[in-house]
Order: C-alpha cells, then structure tokens, then sequence
C-alpha cells in the first residue's frame, strides 16, 4: 500500500459551479499543467477516490449527492474547495437557492481561493492535499495497528 | 420483449464535468425512453437583479456560465444598449466580436476534447486540450482572464488590443490552424471513430426544427439557423455562411464544431482587417425603462435575452433562455432506441452545459 500514500486519487463534484473551476480543473489533468505528474488520478468513481474536489457553492438539491459521494469515499480522505463559491458562496452567496460553501455539507480540509481558481492555485491545493493525506495515512496505520476503528478513535478523542 | 429496467445515470458521472441525471428506461440493451431531471446547479441567478443593481448584474450573469461566459456577458449588455439607445463605438463592436469568436474556439476544441474522452481516445483529448491553452492564452493576454474575462460593459469594452497584441493574436492563431488539422484528421478520417459516431443518434431535419433545436446541433441536422447571421455587433460586416451539415447523427455534429473552428479563425482574420480605430466605449448615463427581447449566437446555440426595466436602479426582470435548455428536448428524443452504451457519447454530442441551463 505504500503507492497509495504517494498517489492519491482524485474525485471532481460540480456542487453548483459555473462551469469555470469545472473546466479549469479539467485542464489541470491535460498537458500544459498536468497535475498527473503528481501521482494523482482523475476518477469517477467515490470508492477509489482518496481526494474530494468541490466546485461551486452548495444547494439544497446537491447536499445529499455530496454527502453521498463523501461517505462513500474510504477513510483517510481529504476535501479540497476549489475556487470562491466553494469557499463562501461566493458571488452567488445571496442567491435564494444557495446555501453556502462546500464546507455546510462536508467538512473541507483545503481552500483554493480565485474567480475562476487559476490551475496554478488549483494544483498547490492538490499538493497540500496530497501532504495532508500522508499525514492522515500515518495516522489511519496506527490506528489499524492498535486494533482500533475509527469511530472508537473518534469516541475516545472525544471523551479526552 | 425482453424486461424493462430503470437505470439512472449522473447527476455524477464521468463522462459529465456537471451535474445532470436522467432516467434511462432500458429494455435489454436498447433506451426506450429517457427521462431528464435538472435542477442540480440552480442557483436563482435571475433572482439577484433585485438585491444588485443593472451595471453590477453585468458581472453575475458573465459568471452564468464559465464557458459561455464572455457571451453571456455580451448579450446582457447588449440588449442594454439597445434598450437606452446607446450607441456603441464600431471599434468596440469589433472588439466584442473577436473575443466572442476566441470564446467559441475555445468552447469547441473542449467540446471535441470531452468528445475524445467519452469514447475512449485519451490521447485525442489531451491533444485538443493543449490547443485549447494556446487560445487561453490569448484569452488571458489580451483581457487578463483565462475563462471568465469581465472586459463587457455599458456601452462598450473595458480593454483594447493594441497592433502588438493583434500580431501575436494572428500568429497564433496560424499555429493553432495548423494543429486543429492535425486533430480533425484524426477526428474525420480514423476508422474506430468513425465506425462510433457514423449513423449514431440521427436526429432529422424535421425532428429538429419541431423541437426547436438550436446551435450547431441543428446545424449538423441541416437547419440553416444562425443567429450570428442577424448582424449584431460587428458580425452584420464580415463575410461568413453558416456551416451546415446534413447527415443528422454523432459524425456530422463533430463535423460542423470542427468546420466552425475554422470559420472562427477566419472572422478573427476579417474582424482585424476591417476594425477601425477610435474610443472603445461611450459612458452611459440614465436607467433603463420598457422591456427587449434579444437574441445572439452562444458557441452552443441561440441565447435569448428579455429585460423588463421600471427607470430604477434594479430590473423588474431578467430571463435567459439558454441554447442547451432547447436542445435537452432533441436530446430525449435521439436517446429513444439508442443502444445504452452510447448514451455518454450521445448526452455530449449536444454540448451540454448545465450551468446555463439551471442558472
């Protein structure tokens, strides 16, 4: 499992973007920028997926398909939101249908801030999140060393 | 007859950088009928002309969409100027055409890159996509955004291209001529793509004037149907003929994007020879009063504008039907008796964008 720590993989959702951060996500993966020199993989499928991009700020139709998408993700798993509505809401904050940033639905580890989010800021964001997942695989390992499974780690966090 | 099934597919899906989801009501292999369900993005765009007023919602309905973005940029302030009878300098109007054309550029080569990828050649995808960067960065160099410009304004453009610009813009672009070559021969003359597009998902000349389809995927359908020919901005100058197809199916739709590629190089070419000199924008003064319906041609198809105005600060109503809204409908109807695996290729081969659709 030692590759899967360098090589984490990616997941795109389009919570309720413009397309722009959509797009230019897309074009991290294609050769200009290549964010795959990084070991990361676009997927489409949750189960395979180590790291969650959002685009775009939440509505009320996207919470469940986010939620979903989360928790199928296998633990350690890492949240990155891509570009301003994701962050806060962006210029769409006030709209009547949306109901936040990504960070009402799922917790969001990594924030990438622009209108459209540059590839350039796009790809930092995938490095930190890349960092963070080793950081949290080391954590995961210990844990399944201890013979512990993550809610009890979380119950006993909680308790002191 | 074999047993019905529903299957579902998206609203996540890897063929799909947006949310949409459909129904697929299948029979063995075959699509009996699909059932779309939108609403993922909607966001109530239209509602924030009440909290922000008509120069800011400029700037709101540029973010409608991130591919489309200068477009719709475009249209709003236009139908605008039309409303308070501003009259916009000819330099800017030619201006506004130039980028409009680059925007359609780069909405096609990412079209035909998604294309690529939905039916299995990678490599074809990569290639359109770095073409595609040579056109963001003229796009970056000449208005200073990559995909969302924000260079529109009240009677006229924020930014202008200087002749050094304008050299670099031609030179590049006879390098980017050169490598959609390389990408439509591969795309027009390579016998696994073709044996997946050819004869796939026909849609008649008949079917797609009743469901009113718009865009090149009515073109490719032989409707002879482009707003640009209306002659708003600066497009009433310059010599063009739509490019039409005739077949109707997956090749043909490919086949008039891929011509459109060329013919937008070529208004970029005409827009520079015949543009003037002189201011790029006239200041506006007033508040719009009345109501405007305005059409103008989107890299997807006809974009419709209405505005109602009461002479305040905020519009009493803005409404935009987008060009994928239209073709949804055509959409449903060439799914019918498809076989299930094509159902990724064929969702594409409308250009969907769902972000316009939903606002």
């Amino acid at each position: 499992m030692a590759n899967v720590k360098k090589s984490p993989w990616l997941i795109h959702y389009d919570g309720s973007s413009c397309n722009g951060c959509d797009i230019e996500v897309l074009a991290c993966m294609t050769p200009v920028y290549d964010a795959e020199r990084l070991g990361v993989e676009n997927t489409g499928d949750p189960m395979q997926a180590d790291i969650l991009l959002i685009t775009g700020g939440i509505n009320s139709q996207a919470v469940p398909v986010v939620k979903q998408i989360y928790d199928q993700m296998p633990r350690p798993k890492v949240v990155v939101a891509v570009g301003v509505c994701a962050c806060t809401g962006g210029i769409f904050k006030e709209c009547y249908n949306v109901l936040g940033g990504a960070d009402v639905v799922v917790p969001v580890d990594i924030y990438v801030p622009g209108c459209a989010a540059r590839p350039q800021s796009i790809i930092d964001g995938i490095i930190q999140a890349r960092d963070l997942f080793q950081k949290r695989s080391k954590e995961h390992d210990a844990l399944v060393k201890a013979g512990k499974t993550y809610d009890e780690y979380k119950e006993e966090e909680a308790n002191g | 007859m074999g047993k019905r099934s529903v299957v579902p597919f998206g609203p996540q899906h890897p063929v799909l950088p947006e949310p949409v989801h459909l129904d697929l009501v299948i029979e063995d292999e075959k699509v009996i009928e699909a059932i779309p369900n939108i609403g993922f993005i909607h966001r109530g765009l239209e509602g924030l002309t009440e909290k922000r007023d008509f120069k800011q919602m400029t700037y709101v309905i540029e973010r409608t969409c991130g591919i489309c973005s200068f477009g719709h940029g475009m249209g709003y302030v236009e139908t605008l100027e039309k409303m308070m009878n501003v009259e916009v300098p000819s330099r800017a109007k030619y201006l506004r055409t130039i980028w409009a054309e680059m925007a359609r550029i780069h909405s096609h080569l990412l079209w035909l890159g998604l294309m690529a990828d939905a039916f299995g050649f990678e490599s074809l995808f990569y290639q359109a996509w770095r073409v595609r960067e040579r056109v963001l960065d003229l796009q970056e160099m000449t208005t200073g955004g990559r995909i969302i410009f924000s260079v529109n304004q009240l009677g006229g453009v924020l930014r202008d291209i200087d002749s050094e610009q304008e050299k670099v813009i031609l030179d590049t672009l006879k390098d980017v001529q050169k490598d959609i070559k390389t990408i439509a021969d591969s795309f027009l003359m390579d016998y696994s793509v073709e044996s997946r597009l050819k004869g796939v998902g026909i849609l008649t000349k008949e079917q797609a004037h009743d469901l009113g389809c718009c865009g090149p995927f009515a073109r490719a359908s032989g409707l002879n149907y482009d707003m640009r020919k209306l002659g708003y901005e600066a497009y009433g100058e310059l010599d063009f003929e739509p490019i039409i197809s005739r077949e109707g199916d997956s090749f043909a739709r490919c086949e008039c994007r891929i011509n459109e590629l060329y013919q937008s190089i070529d208004l970029i070419r005409q827009a520079f020879s015949k543009m003037p000199s002189g201011d790029i924008a006239v200041s506006v003064k007033g508040n719009p009063t009345g109501e405007y319906f305005n059409r103008i041609e989107q890299p997807r198809g006809e974009a419709i504008y209405y505005i109602k105005a009461n002479g305040s600060k905020k519009l009493d109503r803005f409404r935009l039907r987008t060009p994928t809204f239209a073709n949804l409908a055509g959409l449903c109807e060439m799914l019918k008796n498809c076989e299930y695996s094509d159902v990724g290729v064929l969702a594409l081969t409308i250009d969907p964008c769902i972000s316009c659709t939903e606002r």
